[in-house]
Parts: C-alpha cells; sequence; structure tokens
C-alpha cells in the first residue's frame, strides 16, 4: 500500500507531534507515505478571505503536482483536507473559476485534471487498512483507559465522504481496537474556536473551553483529536481558560499517538512529550 | 432633539450589492433563504454576532451593503460550516460569509485594527514570498501589526511552544517559488482584465 502525503503547514510547526505519530503508525502498519515534492500551503480558511480563484489555484498547484502519480492523496491536517477537497469539488462544479485556474496553472507549466483522491488518514485506516489488520498489530491494549474522542469541524463538514456527519464513529472505532474506552462525546464535532482564540480571545477561548470541560464531565483522562489546529487551540491555551474561566487540565492527543502507544511504539517517537499539557497520565500502565 | 431616519426606506437599499451577493459562489440561492433561523440556531458564535446569520442573510440579499460589510458576524465566522449543514434550503452560508469577507477587504471597511482581516491578508503576503506558512512568524507579525500590547499576553503559550519544540523561527519554503508566483500573477491579471 502506498500514498502521496500532504503535510501542511502545521504538521512542520506547531503539529510535529501529529506528524511524527502518523508516520509511525502508518511505517508499523507497512503502508507507504511519500511527501508530495515542494508542496505549498492549502490556504487554509484563512486565503478563501482574501481570493476565491487564488485560493482555489493554491490547492490545483498540489493537486497537479499529486496527479502525476496515481496515488491517493493522505491529508491528515483538517484545513488542508477540507481545502484540496472543497477546490476539487469547487472546479468541478463551477467551470468558468475551473478555466480561470487552469489557464494560470498552465502558465507554471502544471495540468490539473481533477483525478486525484483526497483521503484523511481515519478513512485509510479504516477503509484500507482494516480494523482486523489493526488488531492483529496491537501489542500493549490501553486498558483502562478513557478518551474524549473529538473530530472538530473540516472533516465531516461540510462533506462527509467516509464517516456520519453528526456522529462520526471511525476514531472510535479505532481508539476501541487499541483497547480504550471511549465517553459518550456529544460535543464530537463542535466548533474549537479556529483561528479566533488567537485572533478574537475573549470569544474563542469560551469555544475551546466549552469541549475542555464536557470531556472532564464525561470522565475522560484527555481529549483525542484529528486536527493540529484543534490540538492547538485545546492544549496550548489552558492556561489563559484557566486565568478566564477554570483550570481543567486535561491533556489534548492526536489518535494517532493513542494508536501508536497501543502498537508497542514509544512516547519519544510518537511525540508525546510535545504536549503543554502533560499527556503522561495516557502513558499509566506502560 | 435632531431627528434621524431609523430604518431604510426601500429605494435607499443597494440593488447592485443585491444582485452583486445572489451571484457569489454558493450565493445563488440566497433568495430561496425562507428565514427559518436554523443556521442561527446551530452557530457557535452567533450570541457574539451584531447579526445573527439569518438576519445577516437576509441583509445582504436585500442590498444593506453598509451593514453587512462592516459587521462582526462576518469576521466571527470560524467556518466550522456547521449552518450550512442545517440548512433546509442548501444554501452555503460559509461560502457567502467567505464572499463578504472578500468585499470588506477589498472596499477597506473591517473594523480597524481588528486582527482577523490583517491575518488574512499577512497570510497571503506569506504565501505569496514562501509558498509556506511558517505559524509563529505570522502570530508575530499580526501582533505587531495589530496589538503589540497584546502579544505580551501570548509570551506564556509561546515558551511553552518553544519548551515543546513546537516554535520555528526560520521561514520554511517551497523550491519552486517561481512556478507559484506566475499562478497567483497570472490570476491577478487576469482579474485586472475582467475588471476591465
Amino acid at each position: 500500500m502506498k500514498y502521496l502525503y500532504f503535510p501542511g503547514c502545521s504538521l512542520k510547526g506547531t503539529g510535529k507531534a501529529y506528524e511524527e505519530s502518523l508516520l509511525a503508525v502508518f511505517r508499523a502498519l507497512g503502508v507507504e507515505l511519500k511527501e508530495i515534492d515542494d508542496w505549498n500551503c492549502c490556504g487554509a480558511t484563512a486565503y478563501m478571505s482574501v481570493d476565491e480563484a487564488k485560493s482555489y489555484a493554491l490547492a490545483g498547484r498540489n493537486l497537479a503536482i499529486a496527479e502525476r502519480e496515481e496515488l491517493d492523496v493522505i491529508a491528515p491536517c483538517s484545513a488542508c483536507y477540507l481545502g484540496l477537497n472543497k477546490a476539487q469539488k469547487s472546479l468541478q462544479d463551477h467551470p468558468e473559476i475551473r478555466a480561470r485556474v487552469t489557464k494560470a496553472l498552465a502558465a507554471a507549466g502544471l495540468e490539473y485534471h481533477g483525478k486525484v483522491k483526497v483521503r484523511h488518514p481515519l478513512d485509510v485506516l479504516i477503509n484500507d487498512v482494516g480494523l482486523d489488520a489493526i488488531a492483529k498489530r496491537i501489542k500493549s491494549p490501553l486498558k483502562g483507559h478513557k478518551f474524549a474522542p473529538y473530530y472538530g469541524c473540516q472533516i465531516v463538514r461540510p462533506f462527509a465522504s467516509f464517516d456520519d456527519q453528526y456522529d462520526p464513529k471511525t476514531m472510535d472505532k479505532l481508539l476501541a481496537a487499541a483497547g480504550a474506552e471511549n465517553v459518550t462525546f456529544p460535543l464530537k464535532t463542535r466548533c474549537c474556536g479556529g483561528s479566533l482564540t488567537g485572533t478574537v480571545p475573549e470569544v474563542g477561548l469560551r469555544l475551546a473551553y466549552i469541549i475542555l470541560k464536557e470531556a472532564k464531565k464525561r470522565g475522560a483522562e484527555a481529549v483525542v483529536t484529528v486536527c493540529p489546529l484543534c490540538q492547538f487551540n485545546l492544549d496550548g491555551y489552558q492556561d489563559q481558560i484557566a486565568r478566564k474561566f477554570e483550570a481543567v487540565d486535561m491533556p489534548v492527543v492526536y489518535f494517532t499517538q493513542v494508536l501508536g502507544l497501543a502498537m508497542g511504539l514509544s512516547a519519544d517517537e510518537l511525540g508525546l512529550k510535545r504536549s503543554i499539557i502533560s499527556a503522561d497520565v495516557v502513558l499509566a500502565g506502560r | 432633539m435632531a431627528i434621524t431616519q431609523m430604518m431604510k426606506y426601500e429605494a435607499d437599499r443597494d440593488a447592485d450589492f443585491a444582485r452583486w451577493a445572489t451571484s457569489q459562489t454558493g450565493g445563488e440561492n440566497l433568495r430561496h433563504c425562507i428565514q427559518c433561523g436554523v443556521c442561527s440556531a446551530t452557530c457557535p458564535l452567533s450570541l457574539y454576532m451584531d447579526y445573527t446569520p439569518r438576519r445577516l442573510i437576509n441583509l445582504a440579499r436585500e442590498g444593506f451593503k453598509n451593514e453587512v460589510l462592516s459587521s462582526l458576524t462576518i469576521w466571527l465566522c470560524a467556518s466550522c460550516y456547521a449552518c450550512r449543514v442545517e440548512c433546509p434550503k442548501k444554501i452555503q452560508v460559509t461560502d457567502i460569509m467567505y464572499a463578504l469577507k472578500r468585499r470588506a477587504i477589498q472596499e477597506g471597511v473591517y473594523p480597524k485594527r481588528f486582527p482577523i482581516p490583517v491575518l488574512a491578508k499577512e497570510f497571503g503576503r506569506m504565501i505569496f514570498m514562501w509558498g509556506r506558512v511558517n505559524e509563529t512568524l505570522l502570530v508575530i507579525d499580526l501582533f505587531l501589526r495589530t496589538n503589540w500590547f497584546k502579544f505580551l499576553s501570548m509570551t506564556g503559550l509561546g515558551l511553552n511552544l518553544m519548551r515543546t519544540g513546537r516554535m520555528s523561527f526560520l521561514p520554511d519554503s517551497i523550491r519552486r517559488k517561481d512556478e507559484l508566483r506566475k499562478i497567483l500573477n497570472a490570476l491577478e491579471a487576469d482579474k485586472t482584465e475582467v475588471a476591465k
């Protein structure tokens, strides 16, 4: 099994632990990931507020480069995953924008045909690798550990290509396969605050606090996330949340870190030391 | 006591703006909105907005240009797409918000020193320069341009990120910057052409 890998800016920066744990888990499962050559920023949510066609062209360059190889693309960051998929869909639905974007790409010698599939690692793990194959690799199950599976917005909205829009379950299944217990978590797909946590903290911090508080109330020892921005907001701003509301002291880890631990990988190679709120509780018992 | 007109006459509305709004990507079926308010009910930010999403949609399609473009609402939308998924008329509210943000930036009518439009523009500049975004540099740049004092309150976070090796002060750059700039410049030239 082989895929192209689109890391995006966060996985090379504040979300390093996501890249480290994702690559380690896929390597251990025997799945090859090849980083897309010279990829550029996906545009995230910010660039769409500046220029629509250019925003699609940013995605277009990445997709055009990816098209040279007949492989699906894995995009672990929710903003990249949506940005690339949204561009594909819009370029398909709006021929006039597509014409402008393909012409601009052609000016740089690139061709875009819209034939690449952009997928989330959860989708690939559940539907290509399969739960059975993963279960066979579990060496030290996370018995007695309780997690709040938190999916955030952009992997199930607006498109729901591989999971339920209201009650996604793919991560729940992986965590259960890893031997952990999932608490019932109704805020699974509620917004973490996105970039508002940094830009308008009086608003953004409240949204992050709501997620953390609910996870605590439900008895979770950690929130498990699939998105570098969710992880950053929920983990990085807890001291400010403590000052404004109350101390929650809730570790926030990536699903790949939890899965990796159960597969017998070390805390170091999974980037677990990069959590600002110590994630040692997840390591208890190993 | 001076008497001012508190509401608009129908003739005061900007019909061109209404036509523009309904011609944007995602705004095509703006006229189908039945004002049910599901967008406002699902929106996690609506309680901070000056106009709820339902009201904003109505103002936009009726041509209340100034109210819409200078609203806080468009900048508080975090793009979580909850409204779009729930809308019984399949109106792409998030995309309409994006179109309104673009227009507000173009016309320079957003609240002064408000960080979000500044962030969006700096983000664009950084991509043109390097092709990728360095989050550390972006945040520093943002605070210097909006509120350097607030930057001090972020030092705790900065130290934590440094301690955990998640911060970098070197811009991460693509190799073929010329290729990307050619694409962006071609679209810029194309836009000027369309405007003519």
